[in-house]
């Protein structure tokens, strides 16, 4: 019999939620648990959970409490949670276009600066990486994603800013992101995309889904343009392609 | 069909209903009602289902208006005046406004939020099921957006059935009740601190958080955590050691640790607190506030039995003999507030 993994910290969240925590840091083996376990919570369901928030260390598993009680769900999220993993499937690849720099990525130039690196080599290390969504959270389809290059870690931004457009792609720390809605943000813009993550009457209205791959690849402003149209009018102009 | 126009309307007005579930991990928020109860005491009153769409009212007084035929409505939540022209009409008792007729809603005392629910509910386009507003999602129906003076609401026309009012038990006023966690490890001796500490509601609360004042709660090891997942109720306590209480239109997750969460069966009673107001927090073990949960949700089911005809009649043999049964949930209900917790069940 394959050895188990070891427990994960079951954690109260009121008397309608459980944290199940792999980790207290950003942790890509953590991430690849939660992501885990939030898959065999969907192909196999458990009785009273409602639903699962996944984030990069921990698992939040809503459920109704009139249906079973939290010693029940946490002894059962934690002998689930301690299985060896079955054959993992073959993530999605998501193939994003981003129009990098001026008022796209206002602060693509002084990152580079900081970096000590050129625009270029920058724009280059961040469309060379294949990133996985490491959770979806904050507002509607805002994708944080693991994988950035670690030549391209560099703290957030000490004053955030309260307003940055739709479609911001920046880095912050060790993450990678995709905002969709507009709305404040700490970290470094490089880019926009026309992609949206989250878009209430398309179909899907949400497009990356935890555990998804995605890679980046740039385009010019008047593409961004077409494609932002395109977009506008429910048409999804990111692209599957084989991982 | 009728419209109900809305003449007046201050801040925090706006369509909720039960709440939007299950897309919280794609980072949409549940939104719904703040106080639960309320808008399921208006619905009942109304003959809609419980958790259906109503107006929830912020502190400021509103006025609607009847339009193109009588509408019937209902309304529950804070204390406040009412009036149908010059007449005062009391609340907790569907009315129907006759076709002009205008209903006058004056300041909330006391409590903050009112759900006024009208007969056949409100039509729109549900989204994950709800037509709540959230503003910055741009979801709700039929304006994905707070009310504003001029809009209508198309609705049914007031059926002939008789006028209702309803019995509620008396509210508990004890202190809001919480489970510790799940970040509770990261303030050593400050969560005495938070428990055994008065607060008040800061005025910059909305929707989204409810910003408390007292004493200032320090972290062990510093304000930032990875972001997890987060719920109605979530404690967080940022930088400035100064507690958030996390509201249905909160952020699906957050990066400040969680000191406790409020249980379920308290959070509509702490959302009904007013900025300014003194209150206390009190831990209860996990085995208690799932008892909790369920006398709320009996209490909420028992609601339908507890309408009675205006002037004291109970409505029918059948919502009598429910009554008892809805009485002894209720007794449970109170009980789990104001007794002192004894109990030797689950500590986290």
């Amino acid at each position: 019999m394959a050895a188990t993994l070891s427990p994960p910290r079951i954690l109260p969240s009121g008397d309608a939620a459980i944290t199940v925590e792999f980790s207290r840091t950003i942790d890509d083996e953590a991430n690849r648990r939660v992501l885990a376990l939030d898959r065999l919570l969907m192909t196999s369901p458990v009785d009273g959970v409602t639903e699962t928030v996944p984030t990069y260390r921990s698992l939040l598993v809503h459920y109704d409490p009139l249906r079973v009680d939290y010693e029940t769900l946490g002894a059962n999220l934690s002998a689930l949670a301690q299985q060896p993993p079955t054959r993992r499937e073959a993530a999605r690849r998501w193939r994003i276009p981003v129009t990098y720099g001026g008022e796209y990525g206002i602060d693509l130039e002084e990152t580079a600066k900081a970096l000590d690196l050129s625009t270029e080599t920058l724009i280059a290390r961040h469309t060379g990486a294949t990133y996985r969504v490491a959770m979806i959270g904050f507002t509607p389809g805002w994708s944080y994603l693991s994988g950035l290059d670690p030549t391209l870690e560099l703290s957030r931004r000490l004053n955030p800013r309260l307003v940055t457009p739709a479609g911001t792609i920046p880095i912050g720390g060790v993450q990678a992101g995709i905002q969709c809605l507009a709305g404040p943000n700490g970290w470094h813009l490089l880019g926009r995309t026309p992609v949206r993550t989250y878009q209430f009457n398309r179909e899907p209205v949400f497009l990356l889904e935890p555990g998804d791959e995605v890679i980046f690849h740039p385009i010019d402003a008047k593409e961004f343009i077409e494609r932002d149209r395109a977009a506008e009018h429910g048409e999804i102009v990111a692209e599957l392609v084989a991982s | 069909m009728s419209k109900l126009v809305v003449t007046a309307v201050g801040p925090a007005t706006s369509v909720q209903d039960g709440g939007r579930y299950g897309a919280q991990r794609y980072g949409l928020t549940p939104s719904g009602a703040m106080d639960r109860l309320a808008l399921a005491a208006a619905n009942c009153l109304a003959g809609n289902p419980l958790f259906g769409a109503a107006i929830e009212l912020g502190p400021l007084s509103a006025t609607f208006t009847a339009r193109d035929g009588a509408i019937r409505v209902a309304v529950a939540g804070a204390p406040r005046s009412a009036k149908v022209g010059a007449h005062d009409v009391p609340l907790l008792q569907s009315l129907t406004l006759a076709d002009g007729e205008s209903l006058t809603l004056g300041a909330a005392r006391g409590e903050v939020f009112s759900y006024l629910a009208i007969e056949g509910g409100i039509p729109g386009v549900p989204m994950f099921g709800s037509l709540a507003v959230n503003a910055r999602a741009g979801l709700g129906s039929p304006y994905p957006r707070p009310l504003q003076p001029g809009d209508e609401l198309q609705v049914a026309a007031a059926s002939m059935s008789g006028e209702r009012s309803i019995a509620l038990p008396a509210k508990p006023d004890g202190p809001i009740r919480v489970v510790p966690g799940p970040q509770d490890d990261e303030f050593g001796n400050a969560l005495s601190l938070f428990l055994d500490s008065e607060w008040k509601i800061s005025g910059t609360s909305d929707r989204m958080g409810y910003r408390l004042e007292g004493p200032v709660i320090k972290h062990l090891h510093g304000h930032n955590i990875v972001s997890d997942g987060t719920v109605n109720g979530s404690i967080q306590v940022p930088g400035n050691g100064q507690p958030i209480v996390l509201m249905p239109d909160r952020g699906t997750t957050g990066g400040y640790p969680k000191i406790a969460t409020v249980i379920g069966a308290d959070i509509g009673r702490f959302a009904q607190i007013p900025a300014g107001r003194g209150f206390r927090f009190k831990a209860i073990s996990m085995k208690d506030a799932q008892t909790a949960a369920r006398a709320m949700d009996t209490l909420l089911h028992s609601l339908p039995s507890r309408l009675r005809e205006p002037g004291g009649f109970d409505f029918n043999i059948e919502a009598l003999q429910n009554a008892n049964v809805a009485g002894a949930a209720v007794n449970a209900f109170d009980a789990g507030t104001w007794q002192p917790d004894n109990s030797s069940g689950h500590q986290p």
